[in-house]
Parts: structure tokens; sequence; C-alpha cells
């Protein structure tokens, strides 16, 4: 069982949390201005690196926060100390 | 000649006998003794056999790491528990205890029902301390006195670890006396906390220990312990390994570490002649002591010497031994091939192991979590360095969790101790036959593996550990390995021409003790396995004989069956209540999520296909929610409470995802929205009066509210006073008919539900459930999400382009314009009415267009059923399906092959198969 | 209308060691405490609001539990809901320099077990994965949580250690259930 720290809440079970998949993937300001492959890149793609690894969380049974951390899929430890918010 | 009990000496009370059963015989021990103990005492040789061979097998080891003496214990209770290591079972009055060929049995006899309880508990810590041997003792008391929270764990009855089986001295007094007062002290410390019988099973990421204890009280048979460790000290001790021989496998064949616990722990004597064979000093005063017993040894051994044992001769006991080509008679056979350090917790937490020449074995190397080892577990193996080792871990791991100054407090000294010095290991040696005696050279004697069978596995091609574990099966079998493992890889990689060290050892994984089921269910079971949901009307559902369906974890009513009923019957009567005079329906579980803010309005049309910022304080819509690819997510009818309030219902499954949702696009898309969105599902009862009657309850219930179909048209809602009750009152409908949602608190929800009932009366009021309500529905063509949706589907694939918005963006809309989801042979929403009125098709059926070879492979289905039923009103089956290009086949035939070999003929239609016009809503 | 009500765990026996505190009134409170103006009218109404996150103000009869960084939750007793509910819209109108407020009255939503009995940090041992120890944990704090497989608000409020659970009217048989199968006779 994971211990993810919440940024509001501090170390909580992972079972709390809800998992956001990649994060930093920035919504396209203009979709209609995308051909339908550069769409679908966006929709459907997202990196899967073996290392430090970006993911967005939500405390979903605590303070229903979102946040950012940085985890290395190798060891499943969290790098950043403080997640951001 | 096997064991006897030794007229003293031990750590078993000699006044308290206990009885027990090994296969029919009876025989007795004591208290203190394990079932492994007993048997011995009661000169039990052969205790299992070979699975494969048939080979008799006896006791090898005194511990957890036991690969042969594996039995079926029943209690005096009845219960009966398979596939349990003698060694570690507790003797108790009244066991009957079967040797098992294999598999044990799971059912008890007479089904006897495990009455026992198993819990759970969740524990943190500053420095957990797994071992109670010396340096698990002394690491222990370091962090126990620096404040920290302290737990120490030891599967064993008693601390004291290997000191339990020695007759090792500490200041010139007996260690067990330092191990007494260290428990003793360990025990005073408030922050401490010992935990005997807990065998730790289990490291996972970020400090995760759990922890499996025995007995922790009276009214408990097992506790599951979560623990979550801010530093983790593994004393975990070492497990000696045998030497692979010819015939190495014979009851009286054991380990020498072994043989002296049951001697000194025991006070039994496990033989009467003994040779002893080691790769390494641990053995130095094994000679002395067995002499001391009475027992005589034959030979000593020493593979430093260059001597070796190369076979045994014997029946269901060890009669002689070959060593360098003489025949020794003997009827005990010692044997140390050297140790290898428990890491398996170590190698669970994802910690490196490496190779150590001198020790001939594996070693922890780099911590990833906070981890420390120390004493035998990590290579060192004489008590003074036990000692010190713990005492300076244990220090360090309290100070690392914020606690004392690191300085390791001052421990007792050792008199030298045992110690193993360097290993010259043997790890199998060459029979005169040659390899024809490989078949008889056991590696994994719980799995009757063999130096054939490695060889056969290194002759196929395999090199890496993990294929050859899995082609041999060694290592596989519930002792995972502890006294093979190591010795397998060696062998494997001499075979290859490599080091000793090549190779590896195979992923440690947990549990590393094997549990029952029921300690990892602990309470979780009956009616205690999941959360049963229930909402405020639930007691008259009860009374009123409702048949519930699961939704999630709620319980629904399904339908509520008059005397003899059948469902079928029920259901009709039901539906044709809803459609002629009035039903009603707890709605209760639907999500429901009150949205305020003075963007609320904006935040909805962008989460909708559909437009709601335009829409009247007053007013209702239905609307749809799609995920960013375009597909339907959820589907319920928003209402406008205010300028900057809305109050939005979502499907009863969704209730919780659907929030998440929202909070996602509002904290990490749109945070310059000032919207809050907050769950009011379970503030809010809520009763549906449906059908043409409904107008005419609802006027009896609230005098005062214009009910007309003008004062209170359909798709608005009023707030009002029903049956004396505050309420919110939703004109809008899920049969197509004239309905109310009355919601009121739900403290008032049965209140509520009940004066409907009573209003209802003089119109034949009828209740329906979950079953009706989906018939009514599906009369109209409306989807449920999960049903006619499966994340596959858009809202124009269920034909509902009327509320997808063209002139908006919002979430998916994007995606809709995708080539691919504009396909004119996607799959539609149709409904199916079958040639034969009275076929029903089944949910989930598969489609074919009509002439199709059904002969053919793969046959071409078109589609799918997604809803099936009788319609009251239409005295018809129908359906609903999601076929290609379904719009453009309506007026085909289409064809239903069953799973029994026939078919069901249907023609496709539009989906709404009831009052296409909306006349009836009006009442 | 007191009489029509109905608690979620009304006729269901509980064990020994916890009660049903039913029908206490709850609002829950979003805005952004950075905005002073909202702040302000709210806190005129009741009181500071706990910046420190799983803090309460307050105690038994009247506190303000932290829910998140814009959220919180009023509890007060029973009965009290709509007048506070009606005070803190008028206040929040009356204020000039506020932002939006949300307030939604959830006193209905969940209900209230109130757990007294010496072992009761070990009984939730049983089923919640925060540490409770008094090092980490004490009176004046609270938790969105899991105990056992129910979402609840875990509050302390006293050392004795007494707890508030609060908990979905349809989660409460089975939390009742549950503790009662975790008290010993």
């Amino acid at each position: 069982m994971l211990l993810i720290t919440c940024p509001h809440c501090g170390p909580r079970d992972e079972v709390e949390f809800r998992y956001g998949g990649q994060a930093g993937v920035a919504s396209p300001a203009d979709p209609e201005a995308l051909d339908d492959a550069t769409w679908a890149r966006y929709v459907f793609f997202r990196d899967n690196p073996k290392g430090p690894f970006a993911e967005r969380w939500v405390h979903a049974a605590g303070c229903r926060r979102w946040f950012d951390a940085v985890r290395d899929t190798v060891t499943n430890q969290f790098l950043d100390p403080e997640p951001r918010r | 000649m096997s064991g006897t009990r030794a007229p003293s000496d031990g750590r078993i009370d000699r006044n308290r006998p206990l009885s027990f059963t090994f296969d029919g015989r009876a025989m007795t021990g004591f208290a203190g003794d394990t079932l492994a103990s007993a048997l011995m005492a009661n000169g039990v040789d052969v205790i299992g056999r070979g699975i494969y061979t048939g080979r008799p097998r006896g006791i090898v080891a005194a511990g957890v790491e036991e690969p042969n003496a594996i039995v079926q214990v029943e209690r005096a209770d009845g219960v009966s528990e398979p596939s349990l290591r003698a060694t570690t079972v507790e003797l108790e009055e009244g066991l009957r205890v079967q040797s098992l060929a294999g598999r044990g049995r799971l059912e008890s006899p007479g089904d006897a029902v495990d009455a026992g309880r198993f819990d759970a508990r969740y524990a943190h810590c500053d420095v957990l301390v797994v071992g109670g041997g010396p340096a698990g003792l002394a690491a222990a008391l370091a962090a126990g006195r620096s404040g920290a929270r302290t737990i120490l764990v030891d599967a064993d009855t008693e601390l004291g670890g290997t000191l339990l089986g020695t007759r090792d001295e500490l200041d010139r007094e007996p260690a067990l006396d330092w191990v007494r007062a260290a428990a003793g002290e360990l025990a005073a410390l408030p922050e401490t906390t010992i935990l005997l019988r807990a065998t730790a099973i289990a490291y996972h990421d970020h400090q995760d220990i759990l922890v499996a204890e025995r007995r922790p009280d009276a009214r408990t048979e097992g506790r599951l312990w979560h623990i979550r460790a801010g530093q983790v000290v593994l004393a975990t001790g070492a497990h000696e390994r045998l030497i692979v021989f010819a015939d190495n496998d014979r009851p009286g064949i054991m380990l020498a570490s072994a043989a002296l616990t049951y001697l000194h722990r025991y006070g039994v004597v496990p033989g009467q002649r003994a040779v002893i064979y080691t790769t390494n000093d641990s053995t130095r005063t094994a000679a002395a002591e067995l002499t001391e017993a009475g027992i005589e040894i034959v030979d000593v051994v020493d593979s430093r010497d260059g001597r070796a044992v190369s076979g045994s001769e014997g029946g269901d006991r060890l009669e002689a031994v070959v060593v360098d080509g003489e025949r020794r008679g003997c009827d005990l056979l010692l044997v140390s091939g050297g140790w290898n350090p428990v890491v398996h917790l170590f190698s669970q937490s994802r910690g490196s192991l490496r190779w150590d020449d001198g020790l001939a074995t594996y070693l922890p190397e780099r911590a990833v979590q906070a981890t420390h080892v120390a004493g035998s577990a990590n290579g060192v193996f004489d008590l003074d360095g036990c000692l010190r080792e713990g005492a300076a871990v244990g220090a360090r791991a309290a100070a690392e969790a914020g606690f004392g100054d690191g300085r390791p407090p001052v421990m007792p000294a050792a008199d030298g101790g045992t110690a193993i010095g360097r290993v010259a290991p043997i790890w199998f040696v060459p029979a005169p036959e040659g390899e024809t005696a490989e078949a008889r050279m056991f590696v994994d004697l719980e799995r009757d593996a063999t130096v054939a069978d490695i060889r056969r596995a290194t002759g196929a091609g395999l090199a890496s550990i993990e294929h050859i574990k899995r082609y041999t099966t060694i290592g596989t079998a519930g002792d995972q390995g502890k006294t093979s493992g190591v010795v397998a890889s060696a062998v494997a990689a001499a075979l290859l021409g490599q080091e000793p060290g090549a190779l590896g050892v195979p992923t440690f994984r947990a549990p590393y003790v094997p549990i029952s089921f029921a300690f990892i269910a602990g309470r979780d079971r009956g009616a205690l396995s999941d959360p049963i949901r229930t909402t405020s009307i639930q007691p008259w559902h009860v009374a009123h004989g409702a048949v519930f369906e699961d939704v999630g974890q709620w319980k629904r009513p399904r339908f509520f069956p008059r005397a003899g009923e059948s469902m079928d019957a029920a259901v009709l009567r039901e539906c044709a209540a809803a459609r002629t005079s009035v039903g009603v329906m707890d709605a209760s579980t639907l999500g429901k999520i009150d949205l305020q803010g003075p963007d609320a309005g904006d935040f909805l049309d962008r989460v909708y296909t559909n437009g709601f910022a335009k829409l009247k304080v007053g007013s209702c819509r239905y609307g749809v929610m799609c995920r960013v690819d375009g597909m339907v997510f959820d589907d319920g009818v928003t209402s406008r409470l205010a300028d900057d309030r809305f109050h939005m219902t979502t499907t009863t499954g969704n209730a919780a995802p659907v929030l998440d949702h929202l909070e996602e696009w509002l904290q990490t898309e749109w945070p310059e929205l000032r919207v809050r969105a907050t769950s009011v599902t379970e503030q809010w009862a809520t009763v549906a009066v449906v059908g043409p009657r409904s107008r005419d309850v609802l006027a009896v219930l609230a005098p005062e509210l214009d009910v007309s179909a003008d004062g209170f048209p359909f798709m608005t809602w009023r707030e009002s006073v029903v049956a004396g009750l505050p309420a919110r009152v939703f004109r809008i409908s899920f049969s197509g008919e004239l309905a109310y949602e009355i919601n009121v608190s739900t403290w008032h929800g049965l209140a509520m539900w009940e004066e409907v009932m009573a209003a209802g009366e003089r119109f034949g009021i009828t209740p329906y459930g979950t079953e009706a309500m989906h018939v009514l529905r599906a009369e109209k063509g409306y989807p449920i999400i999960g049903q006619e949706t499966d994340g596959t589907v858009t809202p124009q694939d269920l034909g509902m382009e009327w509320v997808v918005s063209k002139t908006k963006p919002f979430i998916g809309s994007r995606s809709h314009r995708r080539a691919e989801n504009r396909r004119p042979d996607r799959k539609q929403l149709v409904a199916l009415l079958p040639l034969n009125p009275d076929a029903l098709i089944p949910e989930g059926n598969q489609l074919v267009a009509a002439g199709t070879d059904l002969g053919s492979r793969p046959v071409p289905m078109i589609g799918h059923v997604t809803s099936s039923y009788r319609s009251a009103f239409l005295g018809r089956t129908f359906a609903l399906a999601l076929v290609r290009g379904g719009r453009e086949r309506h007026g085909e035939a289409i064809v239903a092959p069953l799973a029994d070999g026939t078919t069901i003929e249907a023609w496709i239609t539009d989906p709404v198969v009831v009052d296409p016009d909306n006349a009836r809503r009006d009442g | 209308m007191a009489e029509l009500r109905r608690s979620p765990l009304e006729g269901v026996a509980l064990g020994d060691g916890f009660r049903e505190v039913p029908f206490l009134s709850q609002i829950d409170l979003r805005l952004n405490p950075a905005d002073e103006g909202a702040r302000g009218a709210v806190e005129s109404v009741v009181g500071p609001l706990p910046l420190v996150p799983n803090t309460v103000h307050g105690g038994h009869d009247a506190a303000i539990l932290w829910l998140g960084p814009d959220e919180w939750l009023v509890v007060g007793p029973p009965g009290s809901a709509a007048d506070l509910e009606r005070q803190l819209r008028d206040t929040i109108a009356a204020a000039t320099d506020a932002g939006p407020v949300a307030i939604v009255d959830v006193s209905a939503n969940r209900t209230t077990l109130e757990l007294d009995h010496p072992d009761a940090r070990a009984i939730l041992a049983g089923g919640c994965s925060i540490d409770l120890h008094p090092r980490a944990f004490g009176p004046g704090r609270c938790a969105q949580t899991l105990v056992a497989r129910a979402g609840v608000i875990l509050w302390q409020l006293d050392d004795a250690p007494t707890y508030r659970l609060l908990v979905r009217p349809s989660f409460a048989a089975y939390l009742a259930e549950w503790l009662t199968d975790a008290i010993p006779d």
C-alpha cells in the first residue's frame, strides 16, 4: 500500500486516493484548430516511463484536492518531498 | 533408532502433558513443545512423503524453513487446517494430526466451521524491529530507550531467537537470563510494543509491513497488522542449509542447528549415533553437546578437510552414510552446508543483494527504503557481533526517526559464542555411479526436485534462475525454497560452468510464510464483507416484501411481488400501474450535487453536451456528460435553483465519479471559474410518483401547490410543502408518464413515502422497483448509463444529436468531430421487436444480419442486445440494441442466434416504442 | 415535524461504547480563505475558521471542521441549520466586498456516531489507517478518511479519547455493525 502525501492532509494510504494519470499534459488551447491525429494524440497517448514520472492524484476520500507528484515507477518512491498543489 | 525424550533439559513444562494423535496413534507431549518436537520425542521418523517420488521424509529443521514435516491439523473443536509445518505448530491438547502426501484438505470433517475470530490492526511506529533474537533485542532496547515508538515482532512464542536452542553465555551468565531482563525492560517502556507469535510476512512499498499475529488475545485467533514504520530493523536471522548428495532425503538427515535446538530447547534426543557433516565453524561445539546428551559421534566430516558424504542407506530411517567411499553406521546425520541470511523481507523491500564469497551466500547490499539489517541476517554470525550490530543499528534507526543521539547502548560480552568462520561450500557431491544418481540428489525436498531436474533445465538452454525456477518448480512450494534457493542457484551455476554467485536468487515474494485466507479476510466476512447501503425508505420496502437487487453497494427494491406472484407477473403489473394509474418508486439513490457560484451556468455549459447557462430559474433540463474522448459518461436532470445555484442529478453508480470529474475540471483546467460542487446525494430522499393519476396524488398532498399542467409544467420544479414537509418537487419523468419527483430531507424520506402511499391508496397506487423502472424507460428509448453505454458510445450513437450543442465547446466536443466517431457504420441504438411477440432475446446476445450463414467462422456479428423486456403496454417483448449502422436499418430484419442453437428473428425499429410523440407526459 | 423525523440508526440495536447523536445541524461552507471580505462575513456569524488542515474550532455543541483548503463544515445543535444558513446568506449579501461563498445545508447528509470507550483508539485502529497516537492526532483534530469500508469524518473531541464519526446515512448501519462487532463484550 503506497503512502501518498496529500499537500493538505499529509501522508495517507493509497486507498484514499484516485489516480489521474500523467501530469502536465496541457489541454490544447484551440481543439478545433487541430487535425484528428493531433487531437487523438492528446486524448489517447500518455508517457509510460521507467523512472521518474510526474502524475496527478486526487485525495478522493479526504479533502478532494487534485495535486501533482513525481514518482519513480521503478521503486515507487515519491521524489518530490512536497507534492505540488 | 528414532528420537526420544531426554530425562531432563529443555524449555518444556513436563508437568503439563498434552495428548494428541498422529495418523490415529495416541501420543503425548508437553506444553512448550512444537508438534515437530513432540513427534520426534514420540519416535516418529516419517512425517511425510515426497510428492512425486513417495520417498519417506522426516523432520529436517526446527522452524519455518522446514520442507518436509507438513501435516493436516484438526483441532479439538473440529476445525481442520491443511498444510501446516509441524515445526511451527504449538502443541495443544486434543490435536488430531495427519501426515500429508502433497495436498491438504480445505474441508473440515463434519462441516465444522472455523468460528475463530480474525481481525486487522493498523499501527504506526518510529522503529519496527523484526526478530527477537540477540540482534533484534539489542536493536529494540536501543530504539525503545530513545523514546521512539518501537514495535518488536517475533514469530516465536518467546523472545531469544537462536539463544533458545543454545547454551551461550553473556557476561558469564546464561544468555537467556539477559533475554529475560531485556524482555522485561522492553515490556515496561511505555512506547514499546512486543508482539510474539507474530510473523512479518510482507514488506511492501513505503514502509508498509504486514505482520500475522497468532492468538493476540483470548477471543481472537489471528490478527493481521498493517504497520507503517518510519524505520525498519531486520534482525531476521539465517537459515542453515543442506548439502546435496545422493539419497540426502532420508529421515534422520537434518540440519545441525535444528538437532541442537531439539536437544536444548525441547529436551528431545534426535538419535543415538551421529555423523556430523559440515562446511563451517557453526558446528564447532556440536560434537561435545551431543556427546553430553549421550549421543555417540561416529564421525565429523568437514568439507574444509576435503572430505565428503556421498550417499546414505536405510529405509524409513537413516542406517548409514558413505564417507569418502566408506560406510559409516549411524541413525543421524547433522548437516551444515552453510547459512542463508533471511533476506526475504529486505528483498521484498526492493533492497539489492550481493554474493559474499567468504560466507558463500547472498547478503543485503543496498536498501531502497529506510531499512537496516543486523545480526546473521546481515552476515554477522558471532553473538558478540550480533549484539553490537543490533545496538548500533537500533540506535541509528531511532536517531534517523528523530529520537536519541544515535549512540548505541552498552551490551553484555559474549564468551565466544557461535561463529561460522569461512564457509567451504559443497553444492552437490558427485556420486560414484555418475549422473544417474542425480535423480536422487534432492535440492528442493518440498517439491521433490533434484540435480537431475536442474540439469534438464540447463540442458534445455535455460540460463536465468527465474526460468530455471519455473522449469524445475524449485522454490515454488510453501517453503519458497528457504533451505534450497541458494543451493539451487549454485548448482545451476556449476552445471553452466559459472561461479556460485553468478545467477542470483529468484525474487522473494510475499508472504514470507503461508497464511490462511482467514487472516487476510479478517472481519470482512458475512455482513461486514462489503457495506450494504440502504435508503431511508428501506424499512418500508422490507416490511412490504420487496425483492432486492444489488446496484453497486446499494440494495434497491427490484420488484414488490404479491403472494404467489412471479417476477415477470409482478413487473408487468407494476408497469401497467405506472402507465394506467399511478406508481411510486424510491429514487433516493440518484446522485445529487449542489452547484453554487456566479459561473455555475457557464461551467455546466462546458461539462454538459447541451446548454444550461440560459436555463431559467425554476426549470429543469436533461443533460448528457461526455469524457474528453467524446464517449457518454453520465446523464441526468439538472435544475436551476437560483441565478447562481443548480441542483444536478447523476446516475446512482456515478455519484462519486461525477463529483470527482467536476472537481478535476474546476481545479485543474478552469480554476478561474467561481463554482463550488458539494455532494448532497444523501441530504435528500427522492420519492418518484409516476403515472396519469400522479397529479391527483400530489394535489391531495400539497393543496397549496398549483399542480395544473400550466401551473406546474413539465421540466420545472417547485419549492413547496408536501404532506406538511418542506420539499422540492421536480416535474420530470423517466417513464414518459406524467410524474413528479418529491425530494425531502433524508430524515423525512420514510414519512413522505408513507404519506404518498396513503394519499394514493384511492387510486390504487403501486410501488414499483428497478425492474419496472428499466422497462418503462426502455419503452421510451431512454438509455441507462452502463447498460446501453460501455465507454465506447457517443450521444450520436444513442440517437441523441438533439442534446448535443453545435454552437459551444464542451468536454468531448472536438472528439465528436473525429472521422472515427462519425462513421455511418458505428453501432447505433435501435429497438428490436421479435417476430414472435413472446420471444425474449437474452440481454448481451450478439446479433447477425438476416440470412447470415451461421456455419461460417467467424460469424459476422453486427450488434448486440443491451436491454430486453416484456412490455405490458405493447403486450409483447422488445429489446434495445446497438447495431452497426442501425439507424439506416429501421424496418429490416435481424437475427439473434442463441446459445442453445435456436434463433430469434426481430424487426429493427426506432428506439422509442411507446408514445413517440410524448403525448402522455402531461397526464 | 420532529415526530416525522427518523434518524438513520433509529431502532437499530447498537453495542456498548458508542451511540448515535442524531439530527446535528451541518452546514457546508466553501469559500476562498484569501477573500477577506467573504471570510470576514462568514466569521462574523460562525467565528474564526480553522485554517490549519484537519483541525477543529469549537467542541461538542458547536464546531467548525476543516474539510479542505476552501471547505469547512459548521456543526451545531439540532434545528439550528435553517437559521444559520439564512444568517450567513444575509450577512454575505450585505458585505459588498465579499466574493462568492457556497452554503449548503447538509444536516441530513451525514449522521454522527459518538465513540466513547476506553479502547476507542484500538477499536478504530482495527479499520482506520491514519495514525491516532496522541503524538499524531489529539483533541481538536479531524480527518476525512476511511473506517473499514465507510468514508467518515473522524473528529476527536477530548483526551478520553471520545471520537465522533460523521458518516453518510446509507453507510451508518454498516459502520454501526462494524463497531458493534469490534467492541469486546
